[in-house]
């Protein structure tokens, strides 16, 4: 497969919750490719569907019509056990509240998706360390959650996220329960692994995540309002950076216990 | 087949953690296994050592001897029938070594109880039998010291004693009592021999007992006292037809007619076999029963405990099928959880199911096997996965998307 070829392919997708009697759409319409080595962010307000298509792409749920191409499977017609295998070897979650096991260290958090694998021990355990070592946290193998600061916490679950070699990245709100320079390094993290070829989704409400990503995605009220490409490179626009973080300091955001 | 024994071990040790992270929760939960496993072990432990012990006594009696007798050895109806009968007397023995065919040996016997007395020492409730020299071949006993009552002994009614151990034991200590004077129920007997030690039957001491010629006994002891006629079969598996005989010439020399039931007994070891499963398999019965009862009762207790544990571990559960993990895997993962709370539980109640069968076998010869223990330990394993199946399922087909929202 060529490096540029599409990875994601939504057709037509369309998601309605029922909610008893009544019928709630979350999507309507949604059309999207996104291609293999791409950083793409999905922003919008929330109720804006953006978590309802973040599950979709994550494989987490299926849609209700329309058609979810994931590589080149149409995994809208998967069963449960398929999908569950997506989620574990093409899918690489981050979220917001990091989803670490509290009472499992990072080893054995970053090591989990291989256990559902099916992978032997030893390569589990030299997958993993090196997995960890490769985002910096390699003398924090055997400490546990509560023993982690947020931004080593959000290592650790990028580090499982990493751990079975994905096809795509799928961040959810990934600094949203950080502190401002904790979040920067995450973002710093995250362009790392989009220039080593990962393709990553972040999902966020915040512009400074997004204006961080090549290309941000749009959603109101279920639908795709913009779909566009930040001509100015991010990482090297100085001014940018300290704007952003200057924001974020304002929104005082605490970190998660 | 690698992954699931992969999950299978990563389910262990998942189960361990929670388990050990909860330990008083677990403990309490697994209680009803505990009894459950206990009661059902114990039960079965001392069934079988009651079943051992009595067909082991039972064995003394011989499966090809047959007890003619005024009374049943089982009775099950009133009984004043039987204290109506007429006693066995010396004509019916008589008549019986006449004209039996099947049988190898006939012995004469009556006994009673009688104080004994040495010199300043006496001993009371003494077992006195009066027999001849056939005893020997109808029972088991042996002389171990001196010589049993012989044919010219009974023929002449000598007044000649073989004691027991206990009998030697409380009246001579470590003195030779051959050839020694007894007073028994104040009539003097010289002791010719010392039996072999015979421990105990249903209970009572074989060895608190003294044999004399049946024609002393009755001098002494009364003329009418009511005689047993014990037969040996020439053939132990002709019981059957030799009971049919013994019968037919009772009945005759007791002049029965037709229309009259028997008024004499014919028992054997069989019937006691019987009517003992009889009651042994009603306690085992109700032993199965109420532990079975106290294994459900536990198993609820367990589905109850593994459905807190789901609740409570749902965002846990949530966050391993975001990861990969199919069905099976999280069905597994608490399967295995309860299966091991309930093998705790199954451990914990052999444990004391082996101290409650030590402490009973100071009474009662019982011994746990280990097999029953293995047994015991996979039945607690199987109510675990069986009261862990609804849990688990329900575990199993959370939602990522609805689990990983909970905290």
């Amino acid at each position: 497969m060529s490096k540029n070829s599409t990875i994601i392919t939504l057709k037509k997708v369309q998601k309605i919750y029922q909610i008893g009697e009544i019928e709630v759409p979350a999507l309507l319409d949604i059309n999207l490719n996104i291609r293999r080595g791409e950083y793409l962010a999905i922003m919008g307000p929330s109720g804006s569907g953006k978590s309802t298509l973040m599950n979709l792409i994550g494989c987490l749920d299926t849609v209700t019509s329309g058609e979810y191409w994931l590589e080149d499977e149409d995994v809208s017609k998967l069963t449960d056990n398929e999908l569950a295998q997506i989620r574990n070897h093409r899918i690489g979650f981050i979220f917001q509240t990091f989803n670490l096991l509290p009472r499992a260290n990072a080893f054995r958090n970053v090591e989990l998706p291989l256990i559902y694998a099916g992978t032997t021990p030893g390569k589990r355990r030299e997958k993993a360390i090196s997995v960890l070592e490769s985002v910096g946290l390699g003398d924090r193998v055997n400490h546990k959650p509560s023993e982690l600061s947020g931004g080593q916490r959000q290592r650790v679950a990028i580090a499982r996220a990493l751990v079975n070699d994905p096809s795509i990245i799928l961040a959810d709100e990934p600094t949203g329960n950080l502190d401002s320079t904790t979040g920067e390094e995450i973002l710093h993290l995250f362009e790392e692994l989009h220039k080593q070829g990962n393709t990553m989704i972040v999902v966020t409400h915040e512009e400074t995540v997004a204006s961080r990503a090549a290309r941000v995605v749009r959603l109101f009220d279920g639908k795709i309002v913009s779909d566009t490409r930040n001509d100015s490179n991010s990482q090297t626009d100085k001014s940018s950076t300290t704007d952003i973080l200057a924001r974020v300091k304002r929104k005082n955001i605490p970190e998660a216990g | 087949m690698k992954t699931i024994l992969w999950d299978t071990i990563e389910a262990g040790r998942i189960a361990f953690g929670a388990l050990t992270a909860n330990k008083a929760r677990s403990a309490l939960a697994t209680l009803g296994i505990v009894i459950g496993v206990m009661t059902v072990v114990l039960m079965i432990t001392i069934v079988s050592g009651l079943n051992d012990s009595f067909s082991t006594q039972l064995a003394r009696i011989g499966s090809g001897t047959i007890y003619i007798q005024r009374f049943p050895w089982i009775i099950q109806d009133d009984f004043f029938i039987y204290r109506n009968r007429p006693r066995l007397t010396q004509k019916n023995y008589e008549d019986v070594k006449r004209y039996c065919q099947g049988a190898s040996t006939i012995t004469p016997y009556v006994d009673t109880m009688r104080p004994v007395a040495f010199k300043n020492e006496s001993l009371g409730g003494v077992f006195l039998i009066g027999t001849d020299e056939t005893y020997l071949e109808t029972t088991d006993v042996m002389p171990e010291v001196g010589r049993f009552i012989s044919r010219m002994d009974a023929i002449a009614n000598r007044d000649v004693a073989v004691i027991g151990t206990t009998v030697a034991k409380e009246l001579f200590g470590q003195h030779n009592p051959i050839g020694q004077k007894v007073r028994i129920g104040g009539f003097d007997y010289k002791i010719v021999g010392v039996l072999e030690e015979q421990g105990a039957m249903f209970g009572q001491s074989m060895d608190s007992q003294v044999i004399v010629p049946i024609g002393s006994m009755r001098k002494h002891f009364g003329r009418r006292r009511d005689l047993s006629i014990i037969v040996k079969a020439i053939n132990p598996d002709e019981v059957e037809e030799l009971k049919d005989e013994l019968t037919g010439i009772m009945r005759r020399t007791r002049r029965l007619g037709p229309g009259e039931g028997d008024n004499f007994s014919i028992n054997e070891q069989g019937q006691l076999m019987d009517m003992y499963t009889q009651i042994t398999s009603g306690v085992y019965a109700a032993g199965i029963i109420i532990g079975g009862i106290s294994l459900i009762v536990g198993g609820i207790g367990i589905m109850n405990i593994m459905l807190v544990s789901v609740t409570e571990r749902t965002h846990e559960i949530g966050i391993r099928k975001a990861l990969g993990a199919r069905r099976s895997q999280i069905l597994r993962q608490f399967l295995i959880e309860s299966a091991l709370i309930c093998s705790f539980g199954g451990i914990i109640g052999i444990g004391l199911a082996w101290g409650g069968a030590k402490a009973i076998n100071i009474y009662l010869p019982t011994s746990m096997s280990v097999p029953l223990a293995v047994a015991g330990m996979l039945f607690a394993a199987f109510v675990g996965v069986f009261f862990g199946i609804f849990p688990a399922a329900k575990a199993a087909r959370l939602d990522p998307i609805v689990a990983l929202r909970k905290e």
